[in-house]
């Protein structure tokens, strides 16, 4: 088993697993380091509804895609149809929130619940009525990266370059506007514009990762990398540079462990070491950890 | 510019409002406000809380929609002169846990110089860290933001205002709950940006000060009840009347 670990970690256990490995890695990265202005912008609980929000679109894909005579289950169509669906979702989430006296939190949990069902009651229907092959469709649901193909090892490479070009350029009014949304507009910054670029981009990350951690999951590698980062530096640049390392460390790590040990499935393996990740951050962090608190605290006069 | 402007004998107008009136989910906030701030003026806008001091202040600047009415900034519709004014808001408007340094957050002011990717430059640096010098913060530059108190927050706000060069400052509650030393510094660094010809509106609270601090007033209750030099418009009927008829006792009569 340690054997198996140690080649999968250095990318020596076969091309399907270095492939898995990679995108994992990959995604992690971009995962994170989005992720880091998603959620100081507070826009974790939107995300986790925006993932939510895939799945009747990737049923519906499907759907479509079969009923034209394709194979149901071409990546690119499933996305497209991820995409749409999230968007609508998030459409809907602004006019309940906007029109409505709902609070937004409660609107987000209304759109996230309604979304998800109606998308496991389009899945439920795809397979009683048998048609195209929907095996597999399911793994959307908690990523499954078996028979993962070297194209989709590509898109979430290409799609997590770009992603990291985006944000590297869109870092100073991402960062103004997730501080002083106000001061940013009277500095000429769009910040309508730039809160739909990051939601824009953290909807890329889902959709990157519906293959690998799979939609239930994913808000946690948005949310988790960035709030490990945050207990290790006081600068949004090297927080969102963290962020991205320990998405990156996750994904690598939990695609060896989830290879060593057949038992393990992929992406709760990279969500639970990225928890682990914070966990242990939150322990340890010179600043803000619980030790170096535990540790100052009896040399306070009188305390 | 027509021949007959220019030989107007009045100052520049910093900011001009006319018939601005704001509405927050149909109660109205604002009435009809007209006002005129002169260039090089440092105006105190006063009044009882939920007067819509700092709602007319935001509509000003296109920060919140306005129902009705016109705003000009040196002459141009407010739109095109936003970056000639720097806007310091309430302190409690942020959240101080932000991963950022106080340098960062005065840099955030050089938006407008560096854009999107520019470098910040030596001479932008420099700019950051004498902002920060003139209100007595230069040995906090590397410090966390959510380590400073309320006073020493409320300067860095202000040094980023400063590190725009704005020739219009305004300011929403600068003083609330800040310590007597801050208050010093930045009612200091304010006169000092008045006696360059820069202009200067506040929303503020103590009545006390205004006499010391402004050279002229804006008393509203909603709608404008006054506005002027201070000598001759802060009189204890008008602010009496902006108050709703509370004795107050620290205003000439």
């Amino acid at each position: 088993m340690i054997e198996t670990l140690l080649h999968a970690l250095f990318f020596q256990a076969g091309y399907n697993a270095a492939l898995v490995s990679l995108g994992a890695a990959l995604l992690g990265l971009a995962a994170g380091a989005v992720g880091a202005f998603t959620t100081l912008r507070r826009r974790a609980l939107v995300s986790d509804a925006m993932a939510h929000a895939t799945l009747p679109g990737i049923g519906l894909a499907f759907l479509a895609m079969a009923a034209l005579g394709g194979d149901g289950r071409a990546l690119p169509g499933l996305l497209a149809g991820a995409a749409l669906s999230a968007a609508l979702g998030l459409i809907l989430l602004q006019a309940l929130s906007s029109r409505t006296r709902l609070p937004e939190d409660a609107a987000t949990g209304a759109i996230l619940s309604a979304f998800y069902g109606a998308g496991i009651v389009i899945l439920t229907v795809i397979q009683n009525v048998g048609i195209g092959r929907p095996a597999g469709l399911e793994g959307f649901l908690l990523g499954s990266t078996a028979g993962m193909l070297r194209a989709d090892a590509l898109l979430i490479a290409g799609g997590g370059a770009l992603l990291l070009g985006l944000l590297a350029s869109l870092r100073r009014p991402l960062a103004m506007t997730a501080f002083d949304p106000i001061h940013a507009r009277m500095m000429g910054i769009d910040t309508r514009s730039t809160d739909l670029m990051l939601l824009l981009m953290t909807l890329a990350c889902v959709l990157l990762g519906l293959r690998v951690v799979g939609l239930i999951l994913i808000v946690a590698l948005l949310i988790t990398p960035a709030l490990a980062a945050r207990l290790w530096s006081d600068r949004i640049g090297i927080v969102a540079i963290l962020a991205g390392l320990i998405g990156a460390a996750a994904g690598h790590v939990g695609a060896a462990l989830s290879l060593a040990l057949p038992d393990l499935p992929t992406g709760p393996a990279i969500i639970l070491l990225a928890f682990a990740t914070f966990a242990l951050s939150a322990l340890l962090s010179p600043q803000r950890g619980l030790l170096s608190r535990l540790r100052r605290a009896p040399l306070r006069p009188g305390g | 510019m027509s021949p007959a402007d220019s030989a107007t004998p009045l100052p520049e107008t910093a900011l001009a409002l006319s018939g601005l009136s704001v509405a927050y989910g149909g109660t109205p906030v604002v009435e009809a406000a007209t006002a005129r701030f002169p260039a090089g003026s440092m105006t105190a806008i006063i009044g009882p809380n939920g007067a819509g001091k700092s709602t007319l202040l935001k509509a000003a600047l296109g920060l919140v929609p306005a129902l009705s009415g016109e705003v000009r900034a040196f002459g141009q519709p407010i739109a095109r002169a936003l970056h000639r004014i720097a806007y310091v808001p309430q302190r409690a408007a942020v959240d101080w846990d932000f991963p950022a340094r106080v340098i960062d957050v005065v840099q955030m002011g050089l938006y407008r110089q560096t854009g999107l990717l520019g470098r910040l430059t030596p001479d932008l640096r420099a700019c950051a860290e004498q902002s920060l010098a003139d209100l007595g913060m230069a040995d906090f530059a590397q410090r966390q933001i959510g380590a400073l108190s309320g006073g020493q927050q409320q300067r860095v706000f202000l040094a980023r205002a400063l590190a725009q060069k704005g020739d219009l400052i305004v300011l929403d509650e600068p003083f609330a709950g800040v310590d007597a030393a801050t208050e010093a510094a930045i009612i200091a660094v304010l006169h000092g940006l008045r006696a360059r010809g820069r202009t200067v509106i506040a929303v503020h609270h103590d009545l006390s000060t205004v006499p010391a601090y402004f050279d002229r007033v804006l008393l509203m209750n909603r709608r404008v009840i006054a506005e002027g030099p201070t000598p001759t418009t802060f009189r204890r009927d008008r602010v009496a009347e902006a108050y709703g008829n509370q004795l107050l006792t620290a205003i000439p009569a």
